[in-house]
């Protein structure tokens, strides 16, 4: 039985930088196989170079990545992916400018052969402010934001490093329970953005180009109830952005583990899988000391 | 010589002011060459005086500025809603009163399927009216195990499904989290679904594929038929998909010799971006025939007040629900406005909440200065809680609003109740103050939202009457004769169709609604009941009756 697709929400007004992020993402999917779905073709998330070939309905893009529309119709979309042979690694699915990301979400929760990979929310960093107090605007900024398990402050290259941190600090405010990440022209890691990556089955730890981001493999891990475990580990504010991997519980069953944020998601494993976890962080928020404690099973 | 008809009626309500009433019209090449007496008539030479209409009352054949084609496809499926509903070939449905009542109406056209797997499908639920008690998937199990069932809501937006069809869909299981997938003591499914992305993935299982919006032949005819046997022959689809399938599909149906009216579909805004709409409708506008008018766009703005989905200002909604949803981002709203009136295209904007209509107006004034056009008549469609101030605004851009007057009957003990409270529930849909702000103005049945019936919208517009006798906003009341304008050349107005419909006067389509009574002479009260005989259009003639 195949493994369910992850599906990653990607929410934010027109202008957050979506299709810069996109791109970069496209651009270093290092042979990931992912699906963009977008509402349209029209203002094409998707940079010339990158497109080798399109129809009416989805357009090639070079490293096996495809881009689909689905117009006002997103479940049937996704359904056609599904059959799709070879069938994507991940999909990302952008959101319009208007649309509730958590909405979008929760319709995936249902689908056979999918699994929700987050829900990721770019705020500009410059006009995210002025956005939430929008006479008509400020509500769905509001809500898009606090339907975040992720965060991605854009376009801190524009303003000072004071604002940055202001502006930080808000965004955590309106919505405690996601981490906030920033960045210039969209350059993060992908697997803040999609999720640890599975290599035959298991997560991958990588060394990352972008310097500003690391990521930890725990091993040491004794059986644990895995729901406790993973629930100390996305609430505990250890740094965690996301992690993944398997560990078992006291009957010798194997769970998968997934975290995102505060979300996080355990389901039985298939098979006996190697018992390990990946966790991510901005480089010195990871406070790996902690989360080894909560991985000893010391965590209370 | 060209052949010149003469009809003579018991009275011909003309809606053209400088003769407002006539005995006699005379019709050729499917045109009105007059209408007044028949030695006025005679002068034009030669004619055959057809009768029949002798004891009848002609008006305009009715215009219908909001409707959607996707009622006809309906009348395939179940009828199940609360109101006495006539279908296509003129059977009138009673409405269904109960739970049991929908269960034993599906269970009777269960009977006569012969195949045990073939789907059921019904529509127009509406348990508001039955104190909102919830339809069980165990309810429709008792219509069948074996095949799947699905009853779509009056809304639109919700939908009640059997085991089967959950069983079909993948559905049937434990722990779903989904706001809109309520689930039962079991963990399993209720077999409601709220919300179009969850009704998507049954929706193939219980005879509901994808593209409802877009009518298809059987449909189109079904819908057309309806609009004969309520005096209406012109009427939009607003809004349809159209791609390339869907407009030969239209444009062959209404070029058939027998198609009774006059079709004008609007594009629906969403699965192209700005640029590309305005390419593929300009496309679509030179492939119109007289039949089928294309080139028009609709944007939905906000979703619907009942929904709790529509946009609203200060102070939002009554129960205190959060405000609704947008469903195009005011600067594609903004881009769109630019493009259509650059263009020369017509369009139409769905707002439902006064702060969507409000964005409106404000995106469309800049977009006017850079793009002038006094006589765009964009309209604001719906435009149900608009305030004084925003119906002079309207007018003062050149816009036109077109009223949902049936809403105050079947959703206005709701909305003075629960959605927006006495004050603006009473406000609702203010066709008085519409006319005295100076604009132009319309009113519909929004089919199948409604039922269509041009008299019926007349009705509801004269007499506000809810569905439990409350006359809500009396005030907000108009005239019989601004009732009965604003359902022949007032909608026309909007549609830009002005000078070739909606009168009965020199030189317009030969388009008659024909009525057994005078609407003008009758208890207002009693509008709504006058037999519509059936409708001439075009200088065909179609009687009701030989549907
Ligand atoms: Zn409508």
């Amino acid at each position: 039985m195949r493994q369910d697709i992850p599906v990653i929400v990607i929410g934010g007004y027109l202008g957050a930088g979506k299709t810069t992020l996109l791109n970069h993402l496209l651009r270093h999917a290092d042979g990931r196989k992912i699906a963009i779905l977008v509402n349209e073709f029209g203002d094409l998330p998707i940079d010339a170079d990158l497109i080798e070939a399109k129809d009416d309905e989805m357009i090639a893009i070079s490293g096996g990545c495809i881009c689909c529309s689905f117009g006002s119709d997103m479940t049937a979309a996704l359904i056609k992916l599904a059959q799709l042979d070879p069938a994507p690694d991940y999909v990302v699915i952008e959101a319009s400018g208007v649309a509730m990301p958590g909405a979008v979400a929760a319709s995936i929760s249902f689908l056979d052969g999918f699994n929700l990979g987050g829900v990721v929310v770019l705020a500009d960093s410059e006009r995210i402010r002025a956005q939430a107090a929008d006479e008509y605007l400020g509500d769905t900024m509001l809500r898009q934001i606090s339907d975040a398990d992720l965060i991605v402050q854009t376009k801190i290259d524009l303003i000072s490093s004071d604002v940055v941190q202001d502006v930080r600090d808000w965004l955590g405010s309106a919505n405690p329970k996601a981490q906030v990440v920033a960045t210039a022209q969209g350059r993060l890691p992908p697997e803040v953005i999609l999720g640890v990556e599975m290599v035959a089955g298991q997560p991958q730890a990588s060394a990352h180009a972008d310097a500003g981001y690391e990521s930890r493999v725990f091993s040491e891990i004794p059986p644990c109830d895995p729901i406790k475990l993973a629930k100390s580990l996305a609430t505990g504010a250890v740094g965690i952005i996301r992690a993944k991997g398997f560990v078992a519980d006291q009957a010798g069953q194997n769970w998968l583990i997934q975290i995102v944020g505060e979300r996080f998601d355990v389901t039985l494993a298939k098979a006996k899988e190697h018992i390990a976890v990946v966790c991510i962080g901005r480089k010195g928020a990871l406070e790996t000391g902690a989360i080894g404690v909560m991985f000893a099973g010391d965590a209370g | 010589m060209p052949n010149t008809t003469i009809f003579s009626a018991k009275k011909i309500i003309t809606m053209n002011p400088s003769r407002p009433e006539a005995s006699h019209v005379a019709v050729r090449d499917g045109r009105i060459l007059g209408a007044g007496s028949l030695e006025e008539l005679a002068t034009w030479g030669d004619y055959t005086l057809d009768t029949r209409f002798e004891d009848k009352v002609l008006m305009p054949g009715f215009v219908e500025g909001h409707a959607h084609a996707m009622e006809g496809s309906l009348w395939a499926k179940v009828y199940c809603g609360w109101f006495d509903r006539a279908d296509p070939n003129g059977k009138l449905w009673m409405g269904v009163k109960s739970v049991d009542a929908v269960v034993e109406r599906l269970q009777e056209a269960e009977a006569v399927l012969e195949d045990a797997t073939t789907p059921l499908s019904g529509w127009q639920l509406d348990p508001i009216y039955m104190d909102n008690t919830t339809v069980t998937r165990a309810d429709l199990d008792r219509v069948s195990t074996t095949r799947a069932v699905g009853v779509l809501h009056a809304s639109g937006h919700i939908m009640n499904v059997n085991t089967k069809a959950l069983e079909l869909a993948g559905m049937l299981k434990q722990g779903l989290n989904h706001p809109g997938i309520p689930l039962g003591a079991d963990g399993f499914p209720t077999g409601e679904l709220k919300g179009p992305e969850v009704m998507t993935p049954v929706g193939p299982f219980v005879g509901y594929e994808r593209n409802m919006l877009d009518a298809d032949e059987t449909g189109l005819r079904n819908f057309a038929k309806l609009c004969v046997r309520t005096g209406t022959t012109t009427i939009t689809d607003l809004a349809s998909r159209m791609d390339d399938d869907a407009v030969d599909v239209m444009l062959r149906v209404t070029n058939e010799p027998n198609y009774p009216v006059r079709l004008m579909p609007f594009r629906f805004f969403m699965g192209l971006s700005a640029k590309e709409l305005i390419v593929a409708v300009l496309a679509f506008k030179k492939r119109s025939t007289d039949r089928l008018r294309l080139g028009q766009i609709k944007i939905v703005v906000d979703g619907s007040i009942q929904g709790f989905s529509a946009r609203l200002r200060w102070p939002g909604y009554h129960n205190g629900a959060p405000n609704g949803l947008w469903y195009i981002a005011p600067e594609h709203l903004s881009e769109l406005l630019h493009l259509a009136l650059e263009a020369g295209l017509q369009v139409h904007t769905h707002t439902n909440g006064d702060q969507a209509t409000q964005l409106v107006l404000e995106k469309l004034g800049p977009a006017l200065q850079a793009h002038p056009n006094p006589d765009h008549r964009f309209t604001l469609q719906h435009c149900q809680l608009a305030d004084a101030a925003q119906f002079r605004t309207a007018a003062k851009l050149g816009m036109c609003v077109n009223l949902f007057a049936n809403h105050h009957f079947y959703w206005g003990d709701e909305h003075y109740a629960l959605t927006v409270g006495p004050d603006r529930a009473t406000r609702m849909n203010a066709c008085r103050t519409a006319l005295d702000s100076g604009v132009p103005m319309a009113i519909h049945s929004d089919a199948p939202v409604t039922p269509l019936g041009p008299l019926f919208t007349a009705w509801a517009a004269v007499n506000r009457i809810t569905a439990s006798g409350r006359v809500q906003g009396e005030e907000e009341r108009i005239q019989v004769h601004e009732a009965l304008w604003a359902i022949t050349m007032g909608a026309a107005y909007t549609l830009h169709l002005d000078g070739e419909i909606g009168s009965i006067e020199t030189g317009k389509k030969a388009d008659f609604a024909v009525l057994e009574a005078d609407p003008t002479a009758c208890d207002p009260m009693l509008l709504k009941d006058i037999g519509v005989w059936g409708t001439v259009q075009g200088g065909r003639i179609f009687p009701a009756a030989s549907l």
